[in-house]
């Protein structure tokens, strides 16, 4: 290439000034060596050759103003080129110096019309799996729930391993790990130092490598010095990467509001996380869907956020007693079919919602309430059919407000369901403020059973 | 002299080890392999063929050939920050591969979806090309877990800067690669400017060679600009891990001829220091004079392989620049993948 255009020094530089001249007619150059002086109202920078030849002619004058970007400034020859084969495309081009091929191939592309965005793929979900008929269905904590998944997700395969705080000899923060380093030695089961970022980090890179960590975070709240390896690095890996690097793995832990802790220790992340494409985020309520996705989350072949609750850790259940069950990701639960109002929550929220529902069947009103268990992919076909049917929707989280699921929902339904609605969305949220510490103060911040019945009344027009 | 795991110094070996002329040409290649894929990638940013950010290797090449020299490719992993061109063209990825990539064509390494510093390869065990300055030193003492984990053998070299070398994660990471003794070899590339802040003016300590002092990870400080110390350097380093001993902190001095990035015109150091650098300690010019030094090389056959490399990478510029742009579809692909 013997033109030498004028180059740019930033995506968004148009022209500049040739400053000065370096090099003249005649001279000899080779890679690296600095030919000109570029100057814009930003920055100064020198133009280097990228070949080695003899400068033959230079075609803008040092102190011109406004030279556009890849216009030919000079032409260097290599070794055997000849004057007239370097000259010819020059003189063609020189009156429109716009049309040297790469901005002619630019001008293009830009007078081209742009490609319509392609529509994004449908998610669709898979139903839970039959269970056996008269399977043994047996009560059990969701702690104890969670225990049996990863313990049933480590003896099925040796490249699942656990990390985190006080997950092995102290035998988890919350008993979550109980027994686990007994069983599976020291090897698979570690305690980690008080680094959430480094020891995320680490996890991730051990997830690029083949492995499939399970990282305990002794609470969500401690994951925000790691939420850059859990966006930037694992989230994002698969699509940096042109599907070549996978992340499988699953970050856990207590999410949401504690009790009496205060404001740096209580808050709710389904949001947060919920945003991120390329990060799969669940939120179970029960025992058994607890122990059902934690299992498919450790074998699912991507980044896996799973929220659980300390104020839900010793609550129990039923679960189904068979050899593997796992649950899908990415479906909702209706937790119990209804005509007049849709009630949906996840996690704690489902606590309140459940008790509010059972107040409103036994005063008349007839409650669909979905349980959304997975909040990325959101299963809002299940929200929508449902809405569809009662025309009423009414959402609980812990959450803040601004740019929750309750939001989402909300945007969804009118994107989708606008004209079966007989009642504007109704979000019952925590409040938006940080967790105050005082009892009064707090049981205010979050959510209750009454602002649940009081916003089904609401919508159902009773109150 | 193998060093014990202790806080104290090491100190780079005195004598400069000698290459054979294999390893003098090997060195030539891959180094003159990197100038002219770099400069050429900076002509191309400055065409408007290359977008955003755009890091160039340039000065460096020494760090990264020697150290893959010492290596075994295909099995030891490499992780580096978005300064990674280099790294990969040494490590045997395809330059056309690379350069597409860095003009976003489907052609290139991630589809044209990762861009300069956002490509891996698992089969070479590159790991990235990663933007987030520091996130790789945890991402490659994962690695290094990995390795540990499966007992494959393998060494984790992980490289960072100067500047990331202030993060605090990487001293997360230091701590628990000597707690658990994981084979990690971190590399320190110190081209003495973080962006455009020296290391005097943002490091209370500027031998960052002793960083792993307060965890006894040995280290030592190496002349980035000479091969050949790389080579010996990394070949005891690698040793060290992979022998179950743990980590160990290589600092390379070494030098970017060219901004931060294409956008930084590099006003905060003097020209005399770059010229100086380029005159008189350039990697390649070192291994050229030593190359014809010796006589069995004449000036031919350097331009001959020259000629070479200046066609695999016009072949490379070629394609990137012709290769159409990724389908829109790709916009939605490889964001989760379908259990």
């Amino acid at each position: 290439m013997p033109q030498i255009l004028m180059p740019a020094l930033s995506p968004t530089m148009e022209e500049g000034k040739l400053a000065k001249w370096v090099v003249k007619v005649g001279d000899q150059v080779k890679s690296g060596d600095v030919l000109a002086e570029i100057e814009t109202d930003k920055a100064t920078m020198e133009v280097e050759s990228v070949d080695e030849g003899t400068v033959s002619e230079i075609l803008v004058e040092e102190g011109t103003e406004g030279v556009k970007v890849n216009t030919p400034i000079a032409v260097v020859l290599a070794e055997g080129e000849s004057a007239s084969e370097a000259a010819a495309p020059v003189a063609e081009t020189a009156p429109e110096p716009a049309e040297a091929p790469v901005a002619a191939a630019e001008k293009a592309a830009e007078t081209a019309p742009a490609a319509a965005v392609p529509a994004a793929p449908k998610f669709e979900p898979q139903a839970d799996p039959d269970l056996p008929e008269g399977v043994e269905m047996v009560e059990m904590t969701v702690r104890q729930a969670l225990n049996e998944a990863m313990a049933e997700e480590l003896r099925r395969d040796k490249d699942v391993f656990i990390m985190g705080e006080e997950v092995a000899e102290y035998q988890g923060a919350y008993k979550i790990t109980q027994g686990l380093l007994q069983e599976f030695g020291k090897e698979r089961v570690i305690d980690t130092p008080i680094t959430e970022h480094g020891f995320a980090g680490l996890a991730v890179g051990a997830a690029f490598a083949g492995l499939k960590p399970v990282v305990e975070f002794m609470t969500w709240n401690f994951a925000m010095q790691a939420i850059d390896q859990i966006i930037n690095s694992a989230a994002k890996q698969l699509y940096m990467s042109g599907g070549q690097v996978k992340a499988p793995m699953v970050f856990r832990g207590p999410n949401g509001a504690a009790a009496r802790v205060g404001a740096q220790h209580s808050q709710d992340y389904s949001a947060w996380y919920s945003h991120v494409p390329g990060l799969t985020v669940i939120a179970p309520y029960s025992a058994a869907d607890a122990k059902g996705l934690l299992k498919a989350a450790i074998r699912s072949p991507n980044p896996v956020v799973f929220l659980e609750n300390e104020v839900l850790y010793g609550s129990t259940g039923l679960v189904p007693q068979v050899d593997d069950f796992v649950l899908p990701i990415g479906k909702a639960r209706i937790a119990r079919k209804g005509a007049d109002v849709t009630v949906v929550s996840f996690s704690m929220g489902m606590r309140y919602a459940t008790q509010a529902t059972e107040k409103l069947v036994a005063a008349g009103v007839d409650v669909e309430l979905i349980d959304l268990r997975t909040l990325r992919p959101l299963d809002s076909d299940t929200v929508i059919e449902s809405v569809k049917k009662t025309g009423r929707l009414v959402t609980v989280e812990e959450g803040w407000p601004q740019g929750g699921i309750g939001a989402e929902l909300a945007a969804r339904v009118m994107e989708e369901a606008f004209d079966y609605l007989d009642a504007p969305v109704t979000r019952v949220t925590g409040k938006d403020v940080p967790m105050p510490y005082a009892a009064n103060l707090e049981k205010l911040a979050l959510p209750n059973v009454d602002e649940v019945i009081a916003a089904v009344n609401a919508v159902t027009y009773r109150s | 002299m193998a060093r014990k795991a202790t806080a104290t110094k090491a100190k780079t070996q005195p004598n400069v080890p000698q290459f054979t002329q294999e390893q003098e040409l090997e060195a030539f290649r891959e180094m003159l392999l990197i100038r002219r894929f770099e400069e050429k990638a900076g002509q191309m940013y400055g065409m408007g063929l290359i977008g955003g950010f755009c890091h160039l290797y340039i000065g460096q090449e020494a760090v990264v050939t020697g150290i893959t020299m010492a290596s075994e490719k295909g099995k030891d992993a490499q992780i580096t920050g978005y300064r990674d061109h280099g790294h990969m063209l040494v490590m045997g990825l395809d330059p056309k591969g690379v350069m597409a990539e860095l003009t976003g064509r489907q052609g290139g390494l991630s589809k044209g979806k990762g861009g300069s510093m956002h490509m891996f390869s698992n089969e070479h065990r590159f790991y990235g090309g990663n933007g987030i300055v520091g996130a790789q030193a945890s991402l490659g003492t994962g690695l290094a877990f990995a390795s540990k984990y499966t007992g494959d053998g393998s060494v984790s070299i992980t490289y960072f800067g100067d500047g990331a070398a202030n993060q605090g994660q990487v001293y997360e990471s230091f701590n628990m690669a000597k707690l658990w003794n994981l084979p990690v070899v971190y590399i320190i590339e110190n081209n003495k400017y973080a962006m455009g802040t020296s290391t005097e003016r943002s490091s209370a300590t500027t031998d960052f060679s002793m960083r792993g002092a307060s965890f006894n990870i040995p280290g030592e400080q190496v002349d980035g600009m000479d091969v050949r110390m790389v080579y010996d350097a990394a070949q005891r380093a690698i040793e060290h891990a992979r022998s179950g001993k743990g980590p160990y902190i290589l600092e390379m001095l070494t030098y970017r001829y060219r901004g931060h990035s294409m956008s930084d015109p590099a006003k905060y150091r003097s020209k005399d220091e770059v010229t100086k650098y380029r005159q008189e300690r350039d990697p390649i010019e070192q291994v050229r004079a030593r190359l014809l030094e010796g006589g069995s090389i004449t000036e031919e056959e350097l331009k001959k392989i020259e000629t070479d490399i200046r066609a695999v990478v016009t072949e490379a510029a070629d394609f990137a620049t012709n290769d159409p742009e990724p389908d829109a579809s790709e916009l939605w692909t490889d964001i989760t993948i379908k259990a």
